[in-house]
């Protein structure tokens, strides 16, 4: 192939590309609606979900359902600490807390594979979300929060920091001797112990700095709601969602988890508006559509169209 | 005093851990057997309870004699899902932990289309009925009366499943089956269907807890979950696998949950989440696991 020729063109167009888009999205408050821009913001959320969610679970196909956990503790270390500290203290301690939570979580869960670990985290966000609520009705008499309020534009920069710093660190750790190690703990934990990988410091590491960005956007996406209470801050569907918009996309493929979680949160955006009655009926639906006909997603989906394309061709080819 | 506080406990205990065991011996089925993390189990507890509680405000027909319609109800919608959807799945992944991944999101999935379908038809309020709620007094500690026709209904239930499992052949090749998929399907047994059966099964262990349920609580369209996490429970608590474990299981949390509400009530959930978690971590093969 002429990789040579191109292969620094390539990178310096893509390059040119990425800084291309990001002025667009630093400039966007200016020219779109201030409602383009609440919805800009949650689909940065959701990239941010999903993206470091698959930076451990995508490779080594550990399915952790604790993002809700992490998600939610930066959503009330905001509501209690907002008011007290600086923004930027605030979602630091967010993505911080949430990290040192997931070191104690792959301490105490390295034993479990496979759909053990996924139970194991889903019962330990559940746990949290009712120990929260347990402790909000029992020791201060009261369920909910009030969250400190912040300007609309204001959120929307810090989540799309937090967006590029997902992404950047997702990229970083898979061009990294990190991305390979969780690559071949994915395929073969025994063989990767064996070929000399700390197998259990790198799960747990990974693990840890991945949670990061779900706490830091909690802790910042808590402004909007205002109002928050466990089964808000704690909803199940923060852990699923996630998994579901990586599926959708493409586990394996950074672009496919961008994709999946824009193009979901849009959808759910554009459903929630025009069947509000009908919303969660038709979400469920997609979800079971997405995983019985696309397990591979979108970019499985692009893959698949190619070959058939170029067969395609080939037969045509070989006709004539 | 003591005995009455000790018979109030047991027997409620008894009470929620015998609709436990049936709920869990559902969930057993689909997850051990069928290797479907159902999600969405507590939602055919859900169907159940509102099927007995339509036919009962609706038709006057009798609660324990609505279990003869919910139950083969739950039964065939669980059978069409496990056809239409699981069965799928299993032929198009490629390993065994893509499928337990993907059908789990694929549960997930059919938790919110059979609440909001239930929603969509009856709305969000709590609903329920009185039906046999005088009291009985057995030495001074008050029970109602459907619930000890509930808790008889759910060693019925459980027996006549036990016996089907252990003297039939469709029994044998589902315990089978639970052992190893594999050299069931190579012994001769047909793995698809007994897989579907095993799903249904389920479901319709869940549909007739429902409707025992609906006797004893308000029901809601939102009822469904917290009954899953119990499933979950107890089935891991009675080991994978292991359907009769999962009915220890079931029994053994209805009373720890019922004494823990007796210490602090709220708590009795938190309490589960951490026996379970602790359970995964010391001994994830269950109580009775090898």
């Amino acid at each position: 192939m002429d990789s040579e020729g191109r292969a620094i063109p390539k990178k310096f167009l893509s390059l040119v590309l990425l800084f291309l888009i990001l002025i667009l999205f630093a400039a966007a408050p200016r020219y779109v609606l201030p409602y383009h821009i609440i919805s800009l913001t949650s689909i940065f959320m959701y990239i941010t979900l999903t993206v470091s969610w698959a930076v451990f679970s995508g490779p080594t196909q550990y399915m952790s359902l604790a993002s809700a956990a992490f998600f939610g503790i930066g959503i009330y270390i905001s509501a209690i600490l907002g008011k007290v500290l600086f923004l930027p203290v605030v979602i630091g301690l967010g993505g911080f807390i949430s990290f040192l939570l997931a070191l104690l979580v792959g301490l105490s869960s390295l034993r479990l594979k496979g759909m053990y670990f996924t139970i194991f985290t889903f019962g330990l966000s559940e746990l949290i979300r009712h120990f929260v609520r347990w402790w909000e009705v029992n020791q201060t008499g009261t369920v909910g929060r009030w969250v400190v309020h912040v300007n609309p534009k204001v959120v929307y920069y810090v989540m799309l920091v937090i967006v590029l710093m997902t992404l950047a660190v997702s990229y970083m750790i898979k061009r990294s001797k990190f991305g390979l190690a969780l690559r071949s703990i994915g395929q073969s934990e025994e063989a990767a112990d064996h070929i000399g990988i700390n197998v259990n410091a790198v799960k747990i590491v990974i693990f840890a700095i991945s949670t990061f960005f779900m706490g830091a956007a909690g802790a910042i996406m808590a402004t909007r709601w205002t109002y928050i209470d466990p089964s808000i801050a704690f909803n199940p569907l923060f852990s699923f969602m996630p998994v579901l918009m990586a599926i959708f996309g493409g586990i394996g493929n950074i672009y496919g988890q961008i994709l999946g979680a824009a193009v979901l949160t849009f959808l759910a955006d554009v459903l929630l508006t025009k069947f509000p009655y009908y919303y969660m009926l038709l979400y469920g639906i997609i979800m079971v559509i997405v995983v019985l006909f696309l397990p591979n997603g979108i970019i499985g989906l692009k893959e698949k169209i190619l070959k058939l394309w170029t067969a395609d061709r080939m037969r045509l080819y070989a006709n004539t | 005093m003591g005995v009455t506080l000790l018979l109030d406990v047991v027997i409620g205990g008894l009470i929620m851990g015998g609709l436990y065991a049936l709920i869990a011996v559902g969930l057993s089925l689909q997850y051990g057997v069928a290797r479907v993390l159902n999600v969405s189990h507590g939602e055919f507890i859900m169907l159940g309870a509102f099927a007995t509680y339509s036919l009962y405000t609706l038709f006057g027909i009798n609660p324990f004699l609505s279990l003869v319609i919910s139950g083969p109800i739950v039964f065939i919608i669980g059978f069409l899902i496990h056809r239409a959807l699981f069965q799928r799945l299993r032929s198009s992944s490629p390993s065994m932990v893509a499928f337990e991944g993907n059908s789990l999101l694929a549960a997930f999935g059919l938790l919110f289309i059979i609440q909001n379908i239930v929603l969509l038809f009856y709305g969000p309020s709590i609903k329920g009925y009185t039906y046999l709620s005088n009291a009985v007094n057995l030495f001074e500690a008050l029970f109602a009366v459907n619930r000890l026709v509930a808790l008889l209904f759910a060693v019925v239930i459980g027996v006549t499943f036990y016996l089907f499992l252990v003297r039939t052949r469709l029994g044998k090749a589902i315990r089978a089956a639970a052992q190893d998929m594999n050299t069931a399907q190579l012994m001769g047994v047909d793995i698809h269907k007994v897989l579907g059966l095993c799903f249904a099964l389920g479901a319709f262990m869940a549909g007739l807890a429902g409707s025992l349920l609906s006797m004893m609580f308000e029901i809601t369209p939102q009822m469904g979950l917290p009954y899953t996490i119990i499933a979950i429970i107890a089935v891991v608590l009675g080991g994978l696998g292991n359907i009769l474990g999962s009915l220890v299981g079931g029994l053994i949390l209805g009373l720890i949950g019922n004494v823990v509400m007796y210490i602090h009530p709220g708590l009795s959930l938190i309490a589960y989440y951490i026996i379970f978690l602790l359970l995964l971590l010391i001994r994830p093969t269950g109580i009775l696991g090898k």
